[in-house]
């Protein structure tokens, strides 16, 4: 008899350990990150414009053959802002040539964010209408990901 | 006057409404909506994209959500559409890209057993726990009316 009125409280203890596993499970600030299918896949080939040299076009093979470090940002995301001096560090070390990759901005938007946060960038590619953006599956920014040299993708990261 | 300084406040307020809006990491766009040639190719845009989670807000459907990236993978999966790509196609590509994260379905798959045949173990094993409860009470004599029970 004793063991069937501790019935409800084991199962008050179990259910309360459940949930308390669930906020313990869910305590990363990043939980709501994605992983990236494309990691140790081919990085997706891409041709796009150079901002600072319009007509120019840049394609992911002239890229291949060293690491380079793809940083997504855009003039209009408050949190690019506030990753940029790390990226700016990073990019000083000159260990891998960092790439910015302007999303959905306007030329002349991104040009003034650069000029007032600076620019650590070794080449800024633009993708305006965020067709490439697919390929990589991007879905938000600041992201970014590491291409090793055989153009494959090693890693990525979001910052959101 | 005081009338002008109210509608002054509202027109504040809706700013201010829209630059918080504005402040996601998502660009903010009028979207111009997708144009559709027959209603079969609508209908079939429709089931597909309602069965497709919307990757910035999680908790919508690619049909539902407004979200930028939204509106971009929706005019994506209507291109891949007329090119002629199977529903099955459009999903792998996707999943390609976002993870399987994006399917509301999941595929069948061996990790993924015990999120599809989970609820059917956890009601065999509720139907087992009442079988036995049912054959136990079978045999003895229903309870006694407890007379010290107040209602």
């Amino acid at each position: 008899m004793t063991a069937k009125r501790w019935l409800p409280f084991v199962a008050f203890l179990l259910i309360a350990a459940l949930m308390a596993a669930g906020v313990w499970m869910s305590r990363r600030s990043d939980r709501d990150a994605l992983p990236s299918p494309l990691i140790n896949k081919p990085a997706p080939e891409f041709a796009l414009p150079v901002l600072h040299e319009p007509g120019r076009i840049v394609t992911s093979k002239e890229l291949r053959g060293q690491p380079y470090l793809l940083n997504v940002w855009g003039s209009w995301c408050p949190e690019c802002v506030t990753e940029h001096p790390v990226i700016t560090r990073f990019a000083e070390t000159k260990r891998v040539r960092v790439i910015g990759y302007n999303w959905k901005d306007e030329r002349a938007d991104a040009l003034a964010w650069l000029e007032r946060f600076n620019n650590p960038y070794w080449l800024v590619l633009t993708d305006e209408e965020g067709e490439v953006a697919i390929d990589f599956g991007i879905y938000g920014a600041p992201e970014t990901f590491l291409v090793d040299g055989r153009a494959s993708c090693a890693g990525s990261t979001s910052a959101r | 006057m005081m009338r002008m300084l109210r509608t002054g406040w509202f027109v504040g307020l809706l700013l201010a409404l829209l630059a918080s809006t504005a402040a996601f990491a998502q660009k903010a766009t009028d979207p111009a909506p997708l144009q559709f040639t027959s209603t079969a190719e609508e209908k079939r845009f429709h089931a597909l994209v309602a069965e497709l989670r919307c990757v910035m807000c999680q908790n919508q459907s690619l049909a539902d959500s407004n979200a930028q990236i939204a509106v971009d993978l929706r005019r994506e999966v209507l291109e891949l559409m007329r090119e002629g790509r199977s529903d099955q196609e459009v999903r792998d590509f996707l999943v390609a890209r976002y993870g399987e994260f994006v399917l509301y379905r999941p595929q069948v798959e061996a990790k993924t057993w015990l999120l599809w045949f989970g609820p059917l173990l956890f009601a065999l094993l509720g139907g087992v726990v009442v079988w036995r409860l049912l054959r136990r009470n079978a045999g003895a004599a229903p309870p006694p009316a407890d007379d010290s029970q107040e209602w």
